[in-house]
């Protein structure tokens, strides 16, 4: 059994060749939330929905080819931040010197079958069979940690491990008892979940966890389509020659997240900027906070994005939409749809 | 467009299995209409006869497990090795060759998802019993439909497939001569010359649009097929045949209307309501260019050309359908997933326990995790007398435990006849709606059988989806006769079909009892009540926990005979708003 084997973020074929996230057509809404997740990952998550065939999972695996390396410290399993304390991870705990390189930020694939001992973590099969020891074998957590976790068809993946999911992302720990081991790593990282409402919804207490939940549709302007379609066939004739035509578009754009990253830290909301975050939360309803600090945080992380270091009305009207469409009370018989109320609500109170 | 002979649609489908065979992963796959029999059998034999020799072919059970479909340990080798040893999946051993999926009716929209994934991503990644694994399956996906009336396969799959070829009504005699006429078209020359290929694709995209083909995958596969059969023909560039068999193949049976006829394509009808609201990137300059011109071109044009080819290729009882303006018939798929996700569901493993295996299933695997880290420790203490690669003790017993899911499904009978009709028909789509909202959390489901005119229509399969309820409630009509014979009937089908499923069904049946239509649809009161009572009593005689609110003005004594019949609760509810109908259906469900 070859444990380290080829994984989605090592670099396998497929991944030179990924489609550019810079080639992808209209989707505005879904590109601006994945990247305002690349920028800030505290935003918690983004949940994509929305029509068959309109590029979701091509979107999400695109980004792993812009989110910039990061600095990790060389063998553990955790690719911890060297400079992070070490006492957080089983691995770096009590290493006086711990050596560091540049690595890509993990895009990790959470494949529909998987079972529960791969994804927490369990014991070490191999170990056990051979030496008769009893060692803990990292899961796919582990190695999402500091990146990304992406499940395609969030909804059909079975409930006990969506649950778990929730839990790991929102503490950023996961905790492993089975098998006679204890332990505790550090898993952070940023969920993104898609899927299609016909196949079946999400729990409204599922869905409040992400952060940013966008809707994607087919588009239905013909010379999009065209574009889309064009490009597509573009790229499967010849995805090398098609990368390579982006790679100048993706470079600016990888460089996009750089600068926001850095310019993050530095953007301040204005007063009069919180106050209509809150009473757009106010007029909508939403239950409890989480919807008025992920409105700051990605509107902080949007207007990094857009160079500027004080968020304004304007960034707050762009991402309400994602930010609050899925944590309104349902009312099944308002046939506008959750979207055409914030909508309502960011004309009537940001007007 | 008019509908082909038998003879014209085999030469078509042998065609579609030379293109198949040539590439099966560029063509995704196919969704193949037929019954088991000869002629089904004669078209698979085309196929496999024009692979090349050692092209792997797998057939994949519709109710496959996770271990065999995508990968895991091979448990027998690790046994005898004492080491794990993991054993490729199904999908990856028919990499570079097809998955022919027999039944693919009954998938479950989870082992549709895993099909797809590896569509999409020509890999199947395995994350299971201590292994990580990503290996190539690169495969074109058969999909050997035998479904009646409303079953098909998930949506999810078949929407990813290039082909929909149906031989339902083939006889023998059509295929027979048709099969020598074919021409040999061997592995295509995939060395193209990069051309230009803007037109062709606007044309294809404009050919979708005029046949309300709205996922992007119809034109996308549309093009991709276009060039795999200029390829298969020996030419580098697109040409206009090309492009009009490929519309043929492709968009033809995903079509949805009928194209507007003096204007096929742009601004004939309004775009469909968009869900986000979209800022719209500036077209791109070139695409503009190519839309307009393509929209000056004299007749003609290139367009009509692969529009009347697509056409031509709608199966007839579809076209007659389009024509009249009835409901997409790709529409009508959807909602099988939920029925499907049932049968799938009756006791999911959901992990494993130190047990008794002879009060459950032995989980191999985990009594062996649970053995594998003493092993050393006991081979020591047994000494080297021990031939065994691995001792197993009693206390590593571990038997595997399911979740049995009793999801209960609320059947809607709805009389929808007469003047009262609009007013109960709204209220049972509300009290549809707030169910739907309110069972998120157990995960129910609710369907809608609507009884009028002459028959029952099943207007929404069992779903727990909003989005689909909305969608099917829309637009239900009401008026007629009351056939409550046949509407207790169809209300008893789905509630067998949900039983089937594992599934718990309540029906609720709203109606004022009094039948004026028969089973066999001919309208007179005596013979329709005579009906209707002997199909309550068939509903008694199964067994189904069920509720008849009567919505008569006054309560009915007919309402309530049938009710007693049908062995349900009676609930007069002259007045019901959609708020208390759903409390009053939940009280019953709780008691059911």
């Amino acid at each position: 059994m070859n444990r380290r084997d080829h994984t989605l973020e090592s670099s396998s074929p497929e991944r030179v060749t990924t489609f550019p996230f810079t080639a992808i057509v209209a989707q505005d809404e879904m590109r601006q939330a994945l990247l305002i997740a690349a920028v800030d990952p505290s935003v918690g998550g983004v949940l994509v929905f929305g029509d068959r065939g309109t590029g979701k999972s091509t979107a999400i695996r695109a980004l792993a080819g812009l989110l910039p390396r990061m600095r990790a410290v060389v063998g553990c399993p955790y690719a911890c931040d060297p400079a992070a304390p070490a006492e957080a991870c089983p691995h770096c705990a009590g290493k006086l010197e711990r050596k560091s390189a540049l690595v890509p930020v993990p895009v990790v694939d959470l494949p529909l079958g998987a079972t529960e001992d791969r994804v927490v973590g369990a014991l070490d099969l191999q170990r056990a069979l051979a030496l008769g020891e009893k060692a803990f074998e990292p899961g796919l957590l582990a190695r999402a940690n500091r990146g990304f976790l992406y499940i395609d068809e969030v909804n059909l993946l079975e409930d006990h491990l969506v649950d778990l999911l929730l839990d790991v992302a929102a503490s950023g720990v996961n905790t492993v008892e089975r098998e006679g081991l204890s332990i505790r790593h550090p898993a952070r990282f940023v969920l993104v979940g898609s899927g299609n409402p016909e196949e079946g919804e999400l729990r409204p207490q599922l869905l409040d966890r992400f952060g940013l939940a966008v809707e994607v549709a087919t588009p239905t302007d013909i010379a999009t389509r065209i574009d889309v379609v064009r490009r597509r066939d573009a790229y499967e004739r010849d995805p090398a020659a098609f990368c390579a035509t982006y790679s100048k578009a993706e470079r600016a754009q990888a460089k996009q997240i750089t600068l926001a990253r850095e310019r993050l830290p530095a953007v301040t909301i204005p007063d009069a900027v919180l106050e209509a975050c809150a009473r757009l939360c106010l007029a909508l309803g939403t239950d409890g906070l989480r919807g008025e600090l992920t409105l700051m945080r990605t509107a902080r992380a949007l207007a990094a994005l857009d160079g500027t270091h004080d968020v304004t009305i304007d960034h707050v009207r762009r991402i309400a939409p994602a930010a609050l469409r899925h944590r309104l009370r349902r009312n099944p018989l308002d046939e506008a749809g959750s979207t055409a109320r914030v909508a309502r609500a960011v004309a009537e109170v940001l007007a | 467009m008019t509908p082909e002979p038998g003879a014209g649609r085999w030469a078509d489908a042998i065609r579609v299995a030379a293109l198949l065979a040539a590439d099966p992963q560029a063509c995704v796959g196919i969704r193949l209409r037929a019954g088991a029999g000869p002629v089904r059998d004669a078209w698979l034999r085309h196929l496999t006869d024009r692979l090349a020799t050692g092209t792997p072919v797998r057939r994949c059970p519709p109710g496959i497990g996770d271990d065999r479909l995508l990968g895991g340990l091979d448990l027998a080798a690790t046994l005898s090795a004492g080491r794990p040893v993991a054993q490729a999946g199904l999908l990856a051993e028919a990499d570079g060759g097809l998955v022919v999926v027999p039944m693919a009716e009954r998938l479950s929209p989870g082992t549709a998802a895993r099909l797809a994934a590896a569509l999409d991503t020509g890999t199947v990644a395995v994350a299971r019993d201590g292994f990580f694994e990503t290996r190539a399956a690169r495969f074109g996906l058969v999909l050997l439909d035998e479904g009646l009336d409303d079953e098909a396969p998930p949506v999810a799959l078949t929407e990813r497939l290039a082909f929909d070829v149906d031989l339902r009504d083939l006889a023998l005699r059509d295929i027979d001569g048709a099969t020598a006429s074919d021409p040999a078209r061997r592995t295509p020359d995939r060395a193209m010359e990069p051309d230009d290929a803007s037109e062709a694709v606007a044309t294809l995209c404009a050919a979708a649009e005029a046949l309300g083909v709205a996922s992007l995958r119809g034109p996308l596969l549309a093009v991709r097929i276009a060039r795999l059969i200029a390829a298969c023909d020996g030419r580098s560039m697109l040409a206009e045949p090309d492009l009009a068999e490929a519309a043929r193949f492709v968009l033809g049976p995903r079509a949805t209307r009928m194209p507007a006829p003096e204007q096929p394509g742009d601004d004939a009808e309004p775009p469909p309501p968009q869900a986000s609201p979209e800022d719209e990137r500036p077209p791109d300059a070139s695409a503009d260019e190519a839309a307009s011109e393509r929209q000056q071109a004299e007749p003609p044009s290139l367009d009509d050309v692969v529009l009347a080819a697509a056409l031509a290729a709608i199966p007839p009882g579809l076209l007659a359908a389009l024509a009249a303006g009835q409901a997409p018939a790709r529409g009508g798929k959807v909602g099988k997933a939920g029925a499907a996700a049932a049968a799938a569901r009756q006791g999911r493993p959901i992990g494993a326990r130190a047990g008794d295996p002879r009060r459950g299933r032995l989980s191999l695997l985990a009594t062996l995790r649970a053995a594998a880290p003493w092993q050393a420790l006991r081979r020591s203490e047994t000494g080297a007398g021990e031939a065994r690669a691995i001792i197993v003790r009693p206390e590593d017993i571990r038997i595997t435990r399911y979740r049995q899911r009793t999801e209960s499904t609320t059947i809607f009978a709805v009389d929808a006849s007469g003047s009262a009709a609009l007013e109960r028909l709204a209220e049972a789509k509300g009290a549809v709606e707030l169910l739907l909202a309110e069972a998120y959390v157990r995960r129910d489901r609710v369907a809608l059988v609507a009884f009028r005119g002459r028959a029952a229509e099943l207007v929404l399969p069992p779903t727990r989806s909003l989005v689909r309820a909305k969608r099917g409630l829309a637009g239900l009509p009401g008026g007629g006769g009351t056939p409550l014979a046949a509407g207790l009937d169809a209300a008893a089908d789905v509630a067998l079909a949900v039983r089937r499923g594992g599934g718990t069904p309540v029906v609720v049946l709203l109606t004022d009892g009094r039948a004026n239509v028969d089973r066999t649809g001919t309208p007179g009161r005596p013979r329709a009540s005579e009906d209707a009572r002997a199909a309550a009593l068939r509903f008694r005689a199964a067994g189904y926990a069920a509720i008849l609110i009567d919505t008569a003005p006054r309560p009915q004594d007919s309402a309530r005979a049938l009710a007693e019949a049908m062995g349900a609760r009676y609930l007069p509810l002259p007045q019901a708003d959609a708020r208390k109908l759903s409390a009053a259906v939940r009280a019953a469900g709780e008691a059911a």
